[in-house]
């Protein structure tokens, strides 16, 4: 029974498969959807093709507004976590220093706590501070869970690099500050590259920690959460399906940007 | 030899040969971690003080909140909500599991048998992760909608009789049941269990299956005595990437689910949130965190692989 025989070498593809089509699953009926015309306030069934939320992505009040403090709020965020984070796994890496296992545990459980907990104790901090939320409380929060991540993705590209490369640079005259600049961030440029995009699309997305702590800010994932409650315009999902298309669009172009540069070495 | 690299945010510029290199050096590292650390002290753990002390006062809103040991809040947030603490560890467990089962077969393809799709597999794994989850939870409720072709289908194949007895679904409807509940869960987290998992079989010897398949082990043999083993790091790390955000989730049991499938995180916002009984909430939290530390512990313990931290 040749079939048979086939079919269990292939057994482990076949079933990966199907787990692979679980997980895009969802994002093909974002895509299908964005092109429904639906009757009601919801865009949960079928009714006619059409490209009116296409033509007007904007047409939704107080959409775009939150998408564009999420970006706004992504960048920063982004930004912050990826200069502390480095600045943490370099120390880490490269300096003996005390407490380093106090160090690591602080680093690690933000990591291993559901966010539940920490939206739920940040926002009593801020409570008891008589904080304003909103923005920069927004901010604060997604600096302080993304921060653990830059740490891990730099941390291992930096414990990856040779030490002999910045011997060699100074040995070939290159002052402290020429070595950092020219030698080494360049080799951990992918590290940060990687904890900064890994930064960018958590904060982007969070939900859970945004939602204790905005106060009346709306960003884009509050904007979705209400609106599955209120009615879902179809122009989430021509939102959902972009992001989808530039996600890919974008790791794509670093992969292939990565391939050249090793070819070229 | 480590004192290479100069990145001193707060140090003042000092003319270069003025400076002995040796104190330096000693001082740099604590520069470096300064400004991140104290970012964490404030925002992280400061919180969790201020919590521990929330869940143990006592007032009203209108009186303010005072500090009075009234430690008897965590027993009566237990005796309240045991059963949805008992589901969301049920339900969390579930799609940890199941995240397991269908998550190996997909790393392991990547990892062995991709060839030349390799990248472009693990990009179609990472690429949903970067569309708003929120989006990508709402299309369930498309997929699993009453009379939908899922639906039809798993009623068609007697599925979900079997699910109904078990108490997951309820009768033809698959939405605002358990099933659905786990079914969102297991979506979400599916990444972080496969993620891990590739890595610790990516870093698998193939020659180490030829010297299985040369000692007469059959692929069967094989998978139980070498792969596996040797892929437990990246089965503990992706269990606990999966269990830890599950349990902790409310988003799926209130999009997908009902009030019958609440669980501990829903009891928590709403206590937060909404009916702003604030030691109650905190005690929750509380409650929460100290099981999912102590499992954990007692998990990475058990599996043996402390270097995961």
């Amino acid at each position: 029974m040749p079939f048979v025989r086939w079919l269990r070498r292939n057994l482990v593809v076949i079933a990966g498969l199907v787990t692979l089509g679980y997980l895009l699953l969802p994002n093909v009926v974002v895509t299908v959807f964005s092109f429904n015309k639906p009757k009601g306030r919801f865009n949960y069934e079928w009714q006619a093709f059409s490209l009116d939320a296409w033509k007007n992505p904007c047409g939704v009040a107080d959409m775009c507004g939150s998408l564009s403090l999420s970006l706004q709020i992504a960048l920063w965020a982004t930004i912050g976590a990826t200069v502390l984070g480095t600045m943490i796994a370099f120390a880490l890496v490269r300096y003996r220093f005390r407490a380093r296992g106090a160090v690591n545990s602080l680093i690690f459980l933000p990591m291993a706590m559901p966010e539940v907990v920490m939206a739920a104790s940040l926002l009593t901090l801020f409570l008891n501070m008589g904080a304003q939320l909103g923005f920069w409380t927004i901010l604060i929060a997604h600096i302080m869970f993304c921060l653990s991540f830059v740490v891990t993705a730099v941390k291992a590209r930096v414990m990856s690099m040779d030490p002999r490369l910045e011997q060699a640079a100074q040995d070939l005259y290159a002052g402290p500050v020429q070595t950092f600049v020219r030698v080494t961030l360049p080799i951990a440029a992918p590290g940060i590259a990687a904890g900064a995009l890994l930064a960018f699309a958590l904060s982007f997305d969070d939900f859970i920690i945004t939602n204790f702590n905005a106060g009346s800010t709306v960003t884009f994932p509050m904007f979705v959460w209400g609106s599955a409650q209120r009615g879902t315009p179809v122009q989430i999902n021509v939102i959902g399906t972009t992001m989808f298309i530039v996600a890919v669009l974008f790791v794509l172009a670093a992969m292939l940007l990565g391939k050249r540069k090793n070819k070229a070495v | 030899m480590t004192t290479t690299v100069t990145e001193e945010p707060a140090a003042p510029p000092v003319a270069k040969t003025a400076r002995p290199p040796r104190k330096r050096g000693r001082l740099v590292p604590y520069w470096l971690l300064l400004p991140g650390l104290l970012w964490l002290v404030v925002f992280f753990a400061l919180p969790m003080v201020y919590q521990a002390s929330t869940s143990i006062q006592t007032g009203s809103l209108e009186d303010g909140f005072k500090v009075t040991w009234h430690f008897a809040t965590y027993w009566q947030a237990l005796a309240d909500y045991w059963p949805q603490f008992l589901r969301s560890v049920l339900y969390a467990g579930a799609a940890t599991i199941l995240c397991l089962a269908l998550g190996y077969p997909l790393a392991y393809l990547i990892a062995f048998r991709a060839g030349r799709w390799r990248n472009l597999v693990l990009i179609l794994v990472i690429a949903p992760f970067f569309t708003s989850f929120l989006i990508r939870t709402l299309a369930w409720k498309t997929i699993l909608s009453d009379g939908g072709p899922v639906v039809s289908a798993l009623n068609a194949l007697h599925v979900l009789d079997v699910t109904s007895w078990l108490g997951m679904t309820d009768g033809n409807r698959v939405l605002a049941t358990p099933l659905a509940v786990i079914c969102g869960l297991t979506y979400n987290f599916l990444p972080f269990m496969i993620l891990p998992l590739y890595t610790s079989l990516e870093r698998i010897d193939g020659r180490l299956h030829e010297a299985a398949g040369d000692l007469y082990a059959t692929p069967a043999t094989t998978f139980r005595k070498v792969t596996f083993p040797l892929s437990m790091p990246g089965v503990v790390s992706g269990t606990l990437l999966t269990f830890i955000p599950a349990a902790g989730d409310y988003v799926n049991a209130d999009l997908l689910g009902s009030t019958d499938t609440r669980m501990v995180g829903n009891v928590i916002q709403t206590q937060f949130l909404r009916i702003l009984d604030y030691p109650t909430a905190a005690a929750l939290s509380f409650i929460l965190m100290a099981a999912i530390l102590i499992m954990v512990t007692v998990y990475i313990r058990r599996s043996g692989t402390e270097d995961l931290v």
